[in-house]
């Protein structure tokens, strides 16, 4: 029996290879969010149904192929995976369960700045959370770092890097920022744009339009960009002139909803001046890193998530709705589930409550809902 | 404090162990008790509904106190699967207008779980293992009314009624079960 890291399945996903999952969490959970993949094929079977042994599905599993078994947390997993391994079936289990795969960071490498640096994204597969460090003269800055900082912290030291500025696009809803953890942590600067964070209880930088932040000798430019929508105080960055990193305003295939931090209503005429006056003003050469994907096909060949803006404005249906009032239905009415207590994570990312890990990762279950398509 | 015919101390355990501890534990109980399941794992509250409902028993409710959750789950019975044979009956439409009368005595046989987590407001709890020696406490003058979760467990109550006397008795169908007025919880706990 192999156990098999979330390193490993996140590389297989990428690479589209094959892959034969029994879940055996159960049907509610399954249904809720599972590990997605082109050619990812699932088996859904609760571990309470497979006590008495697998008979029952033997026909639905392959004798030629390893597979793949995955639950919650990895105890009921192994346990099905010591039944499957004495039928003579090749076998491994997920380490960690989706409680692992959840908080698995793939760092894919962006691009060279063309003022010297480097530009990183870290895909989080599980929960569809994008990340960014970007690296220049000895210095580096993070840009929405999720709760796994550990994960950021690590890679910069590797590099012998300093991590000096971790910024937030706005106040997140549907995950826990690692930013000010980091910031503690490394004596960086928090950079939070003021209008999401009247409520904070910390100290933290005001980061408005027209802001500029340097890293490293080789100063790379990170300028923000004021665009409320998703939240009021939503901010873009346009690093070395060339990244757009447009937070949850815009995303490959959807746009941002306003919901999550107070009314749609209220909140919708921001947005689509955000999407159809301040980004349209821009390069269609800039190429957009978003804080979200929500479907695999998002992903580019190397695991990135990237499309030139120019490209966007032609096939983002989100981008491209002439009526107002079409676009006000779209991004008010039909809104999609709320997030797993996402009232609880913006507390959180204020500062006003620190509930303990175990409570943080059930606070994270469940897909990423910040988009609507 | 929910009354229970066994308690499973799964405190401590991880998943899968609640359940193959519950599982194998329900084996050996009789039909139409009740377990509580105590736990500090918290994804058994899913996996224990979502068990009970493929094995057929009943998942009746929970409470949580400190970090321990006390689960209570009803082992499916022959009862309710038999036939009902006492012909005097009314569906749930009928009973919440019989409620207004004055000498309605509304009796409910489920189990105390059962009853802790979800009733309807005025009736009184007694379950069906009881009823022969607590009848004597009841009026014969009163409309009795009986109801359990489905109207099988009420059927038997109301034939035990009339054979010892009572006149005026009728049983809910289906009763709980689909019941959709008031509901009382006098524990405070989650109810399914």
């Amino acid at each position: 029996m192999r156990i098999i890291q979330s390193s490993e399945v996140a590389k297989r996903v990428i690479a589209k290879e094959s892959l034969f999952i029994l879940d055996v969490r159960n049907e509610t959970a399954f249904e809720d969010w599972k590990i997605e993949g082109e050619q990812v094929r699932h088996l859904n079977v609760p571990y309470f149904d497979l006590l008495d042994g697998i008979e029952e599905i033997e026909d639905q599993l392959p004798k030629d192929e390893e597979i793949l078994v995955v639950c919650a947390k990895e105890g009921s997993s192994v346990m099905v995976a010591e039944i499957l391994e004495e039928e003579g079936y090749s076998v491994g289990y997920l380490s960690g369960g989706m409680k692992a795969w959840s908080e698995y960071l793939e760092p894919v490498k962006i691009a060279d700045l063309k003022s010297g640096g480097e530009l990183y994204q870290f895909v989080r597969l599980g929960k569809g959370c994008l990340s960014y460090m970007v690296i220049s003269g000895g210095e580096a800055a993070i840009i929405d770092a999720t709760r796994m900082t550990d994960v950021f912290m690590d890679f910069a030291t590797e590099r012998g890097v300093k991590i000096t500025n971790v910024l937030d696009t706005h106040l997140h809803a549907d995950h826990i920022s690692g930013g000010r953890q980091i910031a503690l942590a490394t004596g960086a600067t928090y950079w939070l744009p003021p209008k999401d964070a009247v409520e904070v209880i910390f100290e933290y930088a005001a980061l408005e339009g027209d802001t500029s932040i340097q890293i490293g000798d080789t100063k790379i430019d990170i300028q923000a960009l004021y665009s409320p929508g998703h939240t009021i105080g939503s901010t873009s960055f346009i690093v070395d002139d060339s990244y757009l990193m447009t937070g949850d305003i815009l995303f490959i295939d959807s746009i941002g909803r306003p919901d999550l931090a107070g009314l749609a209503e209220d909140w919708v005429g921001d947005l689509r001046e955000s999407l159809y006056s301040r980004y349209k003003e821009l390069s269609g050469e800039l190429t957009v890193l978003p804080a979200h994907f929500m479907i695999i096909d998002e992903l580019n060949e190397d695991g990135s998530v990237s499309e030139k803006l120019g490209v966007l404005y032609k096939q983002n249906h989100g981008l491209n709705i002439e009526d107002e009032k079409e676009f006000r239905e779209l991004v008010t009415g039909n809104l999609p589930p709320q997030p797993n207590a996402y009232q609880e994570i913006r507390q959180m990312n204020m500062g006003k409550i620190q509930p303990d890990e175990e409570t943080q990762r059930e606070m994270e279950i469940g897909p990423n809902r910040c988009a609507v398509r | 404090m929910i009354q229970s015919d066994n308690v499973l101390d799964a405190k401590g355990l991880a998943c899968p162990m609640p359940i193959v501890k519950t599982r194998k534990m329900m084996k050996e109980m009789e039909d139409g008790q009740v377990l509580e399941v105590q736990s500090t794992d918290s994804g058994t509250t899913a996996d224990l509904q979502a068990w009970a409902e493929s094995v057929g028993h009943q998942y009746v409710g929970n409470v949580k106190e400190a970090d321990v959750w006390s689960h209570f789950v009803r082992k499916a019975g022959q009862e309710d699967q038999s036939q009902k044979e006492y012909p005097v009956t009314v569906d749930n439409n009928e009973l919440l207008a019989q409620l207004q009368h004055p000498d309605t005595v509304l009796v409910d046989v489920r189990e105390e779980a059962e009853y802790a987590f979800a009733h309807i407001p005025g009736a009184l709890s007694i379950p069906l293992g009881q009823l022969d020696e607590r009848m004597a406490d009841l009026s014969k003058d009163k409309k009795f009314f009986v109801v359990c979760r489905t109207g099988n467990r009420s059927d038997m109550a109301c034939r035990k009624l009339v054979a010892k006397g009572f006149e005026n008795v009728t049983n809910v169908i289906p009763g709980m079960s689909k019941w959709n007025g008031e509901i009382e919880n006098t524990v405070g706990g989650m109810n399914k």
